[in-house]
């Protein structure tokens, strides 16, 4: 027990600051916070759904929560459920076997609710493209409102796609 | 060169890997099978391919059988209108789910398989659309279909219930159906159906120029990029009759032991949250974030993709840089043993890794367990050990093996492995050979075939290729791309039985199988 303390003690804190406009860091997660709690009126609860990628998305949703980006320190939690979720976070592309997998967890998240695409593939098809065994982009299965290009985009870009989404929604009539 | 006693008239591929390939009779098929499993032989991978040019040719089934002296890739010609070829399933219980797929995507089948439920083809494909089939590819697809039910095996008695578990996981995972029939919460049996990720990668293969395929087959499954397009360059370059650069063969070492530390600090890390020690998360994605970065810096990518192109390396390192990645060796050397002992000393940790999940040794061998896993029961093969290719016949790579087959025995083989790797890239970095990184490739103008094999962090990784350069096609006509997870997923399932359904993602990410690589 004691060389897990000390190892915690050791290293100390490592997160580090969202990725900000110009504000200094610290200022910038609490204001990310706040905004969150403006907007959605409470922290943000994401639904991941890996639509058919080659999993390098994957790797680095997951990254996000290690102590660097520190995202539940945000106010951003993944959960399990589509019924929780206010965002669904999709890589792709669609597969064929995934589209309605897909459908279903959309129709299952509670309305107002936000896509964000991750990924070329997300965005649109990537090196797959569309064909038998593909539907392409997301967009072409669910409604997208933020998409974030990259192969695999790192960790903080999507971490910014997702506070795009959310920013945007403040302006989202419903 | 003769198999266990069997006389074959087999053609050495130019790869760094001994390879050999040979056209058999139906009637050889079983025999050469049969003389595999008295060598001790394992099987890698079976396929198929339509090899028709207007009325000539005919489809064609592929097996590719590990033996000690290298890899033997055997192809049989499939005539007659009902195109069938002899069921290896009772020889080799890992070509079950191959043959599915094999019918799913050729229209070819098992003789008498007693498992001839579709496989990949979850019924959203167009309507008697075979996609390796190039009358089939020349058409336009017509519309795709809504997916079917799958007819899973039930269980039945009293008491018994299933949890469904899947497409869509709970955690930020990738999709596949586990369906569990348990008593309480004891799994009596867990049934598999993946194929939700098939995409249609081998027939994409057919439409991308050579010379960039690289690229698609490093998206293959991202956390494999390097072992899978180094396996494809390996292919291409063998079909090519090109050798690579010396040091452009070290660098790609240095990328695969690189990805094989990545994964396994990620597995770790994960292993210890999924019994309940968050801070094993913490510590070990702390590790991974600090090697990815580094990556990225000198590599210009955070898993490495694309770094490796046919004919060599896209990029080379500075004397300054390569410094750099051998005190990172250092660093995280040094926490990964405090971690190891923590992970040792942690008795609910322990608890909860011991005798869970277990593949005896015997059960490993008969089913065909491959990489990873394997050495985790027992198994003692690695290619970069047996078969060593360019730059590890020059490396003495140490091979960690276990023998408890239980979650904790993977656990050990990935620190082993890790710090193994660790010690590989050090060396390689301070023996790196000065010179040229990547040489031009020139295709031949005629059909040729390629193969390319290579131990990743999984398993073994295998490519075969076939060119077709004639009357100036100069396209892929065939690229199979094997996932050693195709080995490994049923073994999954016998891993489970008698465990406890909260033991169940422990012991998955134990294996940490790929999906994407398996459903292509």
């Amino acid at each position: 027990m004691w060389r897990t303390v000390k190892q915690i003690a050791r290293l100390g804190f490592r997160s580090e600051a969202a990725p900000s406009c110009d504000d200094a860091p610290r200022i910038e997660s609490e204001r990310i916070q706040r905004q969150l709690l403006a907007i959605l009126g409470r922290a943000l609860s994401i639904r991941e759904v890996d639509a058919g990628s080659c999993n390098a998305c994957e790797l680095e949703i997951n990254a996000l929560n290690n102590p660097y980006y520190n995202i539940e320190g945000l106010g951003i939690k993944f959960v399990a459920s589509p019924r929780h979720a206010d965002m669904l976070l999709v890589t792709g592309p669609v597969s064929r076997n995934m589209a309605q997998a897909l459908r279903r967890t959309y129709d299952a998240t509670p309305a107002p609710k936000l896509v964000v695409a991750v990924g070329d593939c997300g965005c649109n098809g990537g090196l797959f493209g569309e064909n038998y065994a593909s539907r392409g982009r997301v967009a072409n299965v669910i409604p997208v409102d933020v998409a974030v290009p990259g192969c695999p985009p790192p960790p903080i870009e999507i971490l910014r796609g997702i506070l795009t989404a959310v920013r945007r929604c403040r302006n989202k009539p419903d | 060169m003769q198999i266990a006693g069997f006389r074959l008239d087999l053609e050495r591929l130019p790869a760094p890997l001994p390879i050999w390939r040979a056209t058999v009779r139906a009637d050889t098929w079983l025999v050469v099978a049969r003389a595999v499993v008295d060598a001790g032989g394992r099987l890698v991978s079976l396929w198929g391919s339509d090899r028709t040019r207007g009325a000539a040719g005919c489809l064609v089934a592929s097996a590719a059988y590990a033996l000690n002296e290298g890899l033997v890739w055997l192809d049989v010609e499939l005539s007659g209108r009902v195109a069938t070829y002899p069921d290896l399933a009772p020889l080799f219980p890992c070509a079950t789910r191959m043959q599915r797929a094999l019918a799913d995507l050729l229209g070819v089948t098992a003789e008498a398989a007693s498992d001839q439920r579709p496989w990949l083809d979850h019924g959203a494909w167009p309507a008697h659309y075979r996609p390796l089939r190039r009358e089939d590819t020349r058409r336009t697809p017509s519309a795709g279909r809504a997916v079917v039910d799958y007819p899973f095996v039930r269980v039945e008695g009293d008491g018994v219930h299933e949890i469904p578990v899947g497409p869509v996981h709970a955690g930020i995972i990738e999709p596949g159906h586990f369906r569990f029939s348990v008593v309480g919460e004891k799994v009596l049996r867990l049934e598999q159906r993946l194929g939700y990720k098939h995409k249609g990668i081998e027939q994409r293969f057919t439409e991308v120029p050579a010379l960039q395929a690289h690229r698609l087959a490093g998206r293959i499954s991202g956390d494999s990029t390097v072992a899978y397009a180094w396996s494809y360059c390996m292919a291409l370059e063998s079909l090519a009759g090109r050798e690579i650069p010396e040091r452009a063969c070290w660098l790609r070492a240095l990328l695969l032991e690189r990805e094989r530390v990545a994964n396994h600090l990620g597995d770790l890390g994960a292993l210890g949250n999924d019994a309940a020690f968050a801070f094993g998360l913490a510590q070990f994605s702390r590790l991974r974030e600090n090697w990815l970065r580094l990556s990225n810096e000198v590599f210009g990518h955070r898993l490495t993709m694309d770094c490796i192109v046919p004919g060599g390396v896209a990029g080379d390192i500075s004397p300054a840089m390569a410094a750099r990645l051998i005190g990172q060796c250092a660093e995280i050397e040094s926490d990964v043993r405090i971690l190891r002992q923590i992970y040792d000393e942690h008795s609910g940790l322990q608890d909860r890794f011991m005798t869970t999940g277990r593949v005896s040794p015997e059960l490993a061998t008969r089913l065909g367990l491959t990489g990873l896993a394997a050495r985790a029961s027992g198994q003692t093969a690695d290619l970069r050990r047996d078969q060593p290719w360019p730059p590890y016949d020059r490396l003495q790579v140490n091979i960690a093996t276990q023998c408890n087959g239980d979650v904790a025995a993977r656990v050990a083989v990935r620190f082993d492995e890790v710090f193994e790797s660790l010690r590989l890239i050090r060396e390689i970095l301070s023996r790196l050979p000065s010179g040229e990184i990547r040489h031009q490739i020139h295709l031949p103008g005629k059909s040729a075939f390629g193969a390319g094999r290579i131990e990743g962090w999984r398993g073994e990784i295998f490519v075969a290729l076939e060119w077709d350069g004639e009357n100036g096609a100069n396209s892929i006509r065939r690229c199979h791309c094997h996932d050693p997870s195709w080995q490994n997923w049923p073994v999954l399932e016998h891993a489970v039985i008698g465990n406890i359904v909260p033991d169940f993602p422990l012991i998955n990410k134990s294996f940490n199988l790929s999906y994407a690589g398996h459903d292509l």
